[in-house]
């Protein structure tokens, strides 16, 4: 498995999810720069944490027209595996790869603190059998109140496509949902952050799970795309 | 008067006579002026009266500071080969550079932006992080972590609750954008504050020896570049601004708070490492902050013993039709002054191409010692670059020791005929005090801070210390940092208030496993041509110089803010001290948390007995009296020796300082973390005169320590062994009720409930409508 960072100006957890695939799962990971076209073979792409351009005017909003998301789209459209983190969920939510919206928390103010977490059924390897019934992971956002209208919730119910829910909702978010996935399952996104959760002094190691079911994502659909 | 010296400035505006009026408004004294005279051989420009006003003016110069500031150490004693070693002393540069071992080095540096906070506290606050971060990259460090010290007027105040609001959201926005972790601070509220917050907010950053760079202009002909953001109109003549007090027109001074853009900032940092990586290209670099291209020129000119010429047309501009003295004192943020070296253009150009970034070739180094600016083709400044250095005036101001002195030395409870607790009334206080927002939680401010970005953070705000990882080439250091000061002692006794913000800081670097490196200051005081102030500020640096030297903390560097004082008078004196500390391994990171049931709780260092400058006599009674609590240097070495060969030994499971609110108050504060606790102990023996004293009093040289039923026989034969009192007073209990026995009878509270009041405080009195 080759792991893809995407590094845009101001992404500024593309460490900490390096160091996450590199150093908490050992996996060869490298970054790619938001300029670039390519992504180098990768089989993940990981669109990390930060404020990519600033995002004075939305978040993400610029991002989706970098040239290297030309690159992130058509490898998901090819069935390849994506992970957006926090500000990376927002990019992809913009980019159109994953449904809803991100907006202000409800409190109008950025939450950094560690979030308790029920793993939803999204599938064979993502799902409380697999990840347990709840995960202790950092949030830090001031925009992760997570919208999505009426139809486009529905759809996300029947397809199972949730992936986490806050316990304590720390931001207003429907259904306090903290992550999606796509429907064919190839695509990931959650505000909180399992790349600030695998160090031995981390207030706990709940990322390296999260990253593995990432990883071993199959779902039929997705085993049908790349085939 | 007429200038004779220099052609006239293409913007006529500029050409108007130099008034002893127009002298005044630029804050220079008439004998002050003369010196500018004597400097120039002639009358300055308009543009030369603003550059010697800002480089003259104490946020730059230090002019009432510096003959204080030599008393400090800037040398350690021990340094080991190992770590310890000052590589780049206080005053040299922008920070100064610590060996922490293996060729690495950190920098760091704490900056007040005290004024532009009082006016404008969002863009003030969040001008404040950025400029500190600037001065730690420009020595070739990349920013790890952040803290502040910020000191508010009471929360009843709806203006305090604005400011708060305020400024935390200001750090917030710029610390959590640029990503780098704020993770650890204090905060006081006092009336002493209100009109005047303090925003102190420090940058700590790691290089590699090899990586240090400096702020000088050398070598004939180098070109010198611009870098970073485009220059427009804000924050004009901000240096001068802070070092004048608050008044009701301070409001028309917004346009000279600067505004911020952290993602600029984050651009910066990233293509200026990216250049400074390059070996042999970059010369000299320095931040534009305080007095933004003009200070930056001239000292690096001045540092390097060279001189530099600028060309103003070549400089990025976002406001149209900008003249030279606009251009020269603007203090827009994120921009740098960068020397490279002659043929290297290229190289550089590349890097802020890549970064889109503005990088222009703005002029070039001269062996001329001067500092000359063109404007439009026109000579508009030509100064003796020193003579706006290292010549600036300095001055032995006069001091008298303040008249409410003789009065707040002398009380006592006794004399005051102060009635000491009973059973009810110190169960009453506990609540009181923990809600007070000096002691309560300060949860609402830091979960606003992303205190976990870069994913090294170990010990989180709310402990003792911030401990972070560094992750340094292949190796891994952990380092612990504090920031620490009581105002009320140093108002009551400055020079031991200030060693007390110095023992305090060691204690809660100890408390966390971590053994001191070195410090940097942050000097808060009011006005110092009120003698009075002065006296304060001199008493505060003897006694800030004396804990240095005896505890071997060197200073590498700091800031000075002056002429805090709004309508109601001074704020007390704030020395603000930070330490660095250095874990050497890993297992010995503590935290101040109890763990679980059956720990041994361990009072060391005696029974607190002062009651002077306690926030219990100001919460509970109205009152900023008496002595600040006593200090003893050899004692707190003892104990702090004692408490870190216990760490090491690994028998404590939590350690925790006894500071603001006395010893049941740092009881609770170690049965927060978990829910569920309790402890029962008993304080009847310790054979306290005041039961007052004994709970809430703020004697210094105190440790609790959590250790195992086990080692509790050990430890306090260790205590023993190295001469310091050690009293064992109970357990950790699993049924969260926190009893105490005492001389009045047994306490009780339900733990749970005394944190609800603390945790709640704050967040409950920010519901409350502020203003604006």
């Amino acid at each position: 498995m080759n792991i893809a960072v995407l590094q845009f100006p101001g992404s500024n957890c593309d460490q900490d999810a390096f160091h996450l695939f590199a150093s908490g799962l050992g996996l060869p990971t490298r970054y790619v720069w938001h300029k670039d076209t390519g992504l180098g073979g990768a089989d993940l792409v990981v669109v990390p944490g930060g404020f990519s351009y600033g995002d004075y005017l939305r978040c993400g909003a610029i991002a989706r027209f970098s040239p290297v998301m030309a690159a992130v789209r058509e490898h998901a459209s090819r069935g390849g595996l994506v992970l957006g983190i926090c500000n990376g969920f927002q990019i992809l939510c913009e980019a159109g790869l994953l449904p809803g919206a991100l907006i202000r928390n409800s409190s109008l103010e950025y939450r950094c603190m560690t979030c308790e977490l029920a793993v939803a059924d999204a599938g064979p390897s993502f799902n409380p059998a697999v990840l347990g019934g709840r995960l202790r992971l950092p949030i830090g956002h001031g925009e992760g109140n997570y919208r999505i209208d009426e139809a486009g919730r529905a759809r996300l119910e029947s397809n199972r496509q949730v992936l986490l829910r806050y316990v304590d909702n720390p931001n207003g978010s429907l259904d306090s949902i903290a992550g999606v996935r796509n429907e064919a399952g190839n695509v990931f996104g959650m505000m909180p952050h399992p790349d600030r959760a695998f160090e031995r002094f981390h207030p706990s190691r709940d990322g390296l799970a999260v990253a593995r079911a990432v990883l071993a994502s199959r779902l039929p659909e997705v085993a049908r795309a790349s085939a | 008067m007429i200038n004779a010296g220099l052609p006239p400035n293409p913007d006529p505006v500029l050409n108007q006579p130099i008034t002893p009026e127009l002298v005044r408004r630029h804050g220079l004294l008439p004998e002050e002026f003369g010196q500018v005279q004597a400097h120039l051989g002639r009358v300055p420009t308009l543009t030369e009266l603003g550059i010697f006003s800002v480089m003259w003016s104490e946020h730059c110069s230090y002019k009432n500071t510096r003959p204080l500031l030599k008393g400090f150490p800037t040398e350690k004693r021990g340094a080991t080969a190992q770590f310890g070693r000052v590589l780049v002393k206080a005053g040299e540069e922008n920070a100064g550079i610590i060996d922490v071992g293996d060729g690495w080095a950190i920098a760091f540096k704490i900056e007040s932006h005290n004024h532009p906070s009082a006016v404008e506290p969002f863009e003030g606050a969040a001008t404040g992080v950025g400029g500190i971060i600037r001065d730690i990259f420009t020595m070739g460090a990349r920013p790890v972590l952040l803290t502040n010290s910020l000191r508010f007027g009471e929360m009843d105040s709806a203006v305090t609750r604005r400011l708060l609001r305020g400024v935390v959201a200001g750090i917030a926005h710029y610390g959590n954008c640029v990503g780098v972790p704020t993770v650890a601070g204090d905060v006081y509220f006092d009336r002493s504050y209100e009109g005047n917050p303090l925003v102190n907010a420090l940058c700590l950053g790691t290089l590699r020896h090899e990586q240090i760079r400096r702020g000088k202009a050398t070598g004939l002909g180098n070109p010198v570049y611009y870098v970073g953001a485009a220059t427009g109109r804000d924050g004009l003549g901000g240096a001068s601004f802070a070092s004048r007090e608050l008044s009701a027109e301070s409001a028309a001074d917004r346009p000279a708070v600067q505004k911020g853009d952290p993602f600029m900032e984050k651009l910066l940092i990233e293509a200026c490492l990216e250049m400074m990586a390059v070996p042999g290209l970059v010369v000299g670099i320095q931040d534009m902050g305080a007095a933004g291209l003009t200070c930056s020129t001239c000292e690096t000119a001045s540092r390097g013993g060279s001189g530099i010429e600028i060309e103003l047309d070549r400089v990025p501009q976002r406001e149209g039709a900008m003249n030279s003295y606009e251009i020269m004192l603007s203090e827009s943020q994120e921009r740098m002054l960068v020397i490279v070296e002659r043929g290297r253009e290229a190289e550089i150009e590349g890097i802020f191409e890549k970064w889109d970034l503005h990088a222009a070739r703005v002029g070039e180094v001269t062996g001329t010692g001067r500092m000359v600016v063109r404007h439009h083709g026109v000579v508009v400044a030509d100064i003796p670059a020193s003579a706006l250095t290292d010549k600036a005036p300095v001055y032995a101001r006069q001091a008298s020791r303040p008249a409410y002195l003789d009065e707040t030395s002398r009380w006592t409870a006794q004399g005051a005929g102060l009635a000491d607790l009973d059973a009810a009334r110190a169960r009453a206080a506990l609540p009181v005090l923990l809600a007070h927002p000096t002691i309560a939680s300060k949860a609402w401010i830091y979960r606003q801070y992303d205190h976990m970005v870069q994913h090294g953070t170990v010990v989180l705000p709310g402990s003792d210390a911030g401990v972070v990882r560094l992750r340094l080439g292949a190796k891994e250091k952990f380092i612990a940092i504090s920031n620490d000061c009581n105002g009320r002692y140093c108002y009551l006794n400055p020079r031991r208030g200030a060693m007390i913000a110095m023992v305090e800081c060691l204690r809660n670097l100890v408390c966390a496993g971590a053994v001191p490196l070195a410090m940097t200051d942050n000097l808060n005081f009011g006005n110092p041509y009120k003698p009075e102030n002065f006296y304060q500020l001199r008493e505060c640096v003897a006694g800030l110089a004396e804990a240095c030297t005896f505890f071997d903390v060197p200073v590498v560097g700091g800031n000075v803010s002056l002429y805090n004082e709004s309508p109601e008078g001074s704020i007390d004196p704030t020395p603000v001290v930070s330490v660095v500390g250095l874990v050497e391994d890993e297992a010995h990171v503590t935290r101040q948390f109890a763990r679980e049931p059956g720990e041994r709780i361990v009072l060391v260092g005696g029974a607190p007995d002062e009651l002077g400058g306690s926030q219990y006599l100001g919460v509970i009674h109205g009152l900023k009296t008496g002595d600040a609590p006593a200090v003893d240097f050899a004692h707190e070495r003892r104990l702090q020796d004692f408490v870190l060969s216990q760490i090491r030994a690994r028998r404590v499971r939590a350690a925790h300082d006894l500071s603001e609110g006395g010893l049941l108050v740092a009881l609770c504060e170690m049965l927060f973390d978990r829910g569920g606790l309790g402890a029962a102990v008993e304080l009847g023996r310790l054979g306290a005169a005041r039961l007052d004293a004994l709970l809430f009093g703020e004697s210094q040289g105190r440790v609790l320590l959590c250790v195992g039923a086990g080692d509790e026989a050990q430890v306090l034969g260790g205590a023993a062994a190295a001469g310091l009192r050690a009293d064992p007073l109970g357990a950790v209990t699993a049924d969260g009720v926190l009893r105490a026995g005492t001389a009045a009878g047994g306490l009780q509270w339900s733990v749970g409930e005394l944190r609800k009041t603390w945790e709640q405080s704050i967040e409950a009195s920010m519901k409350r409508p502020g203003l604006g």
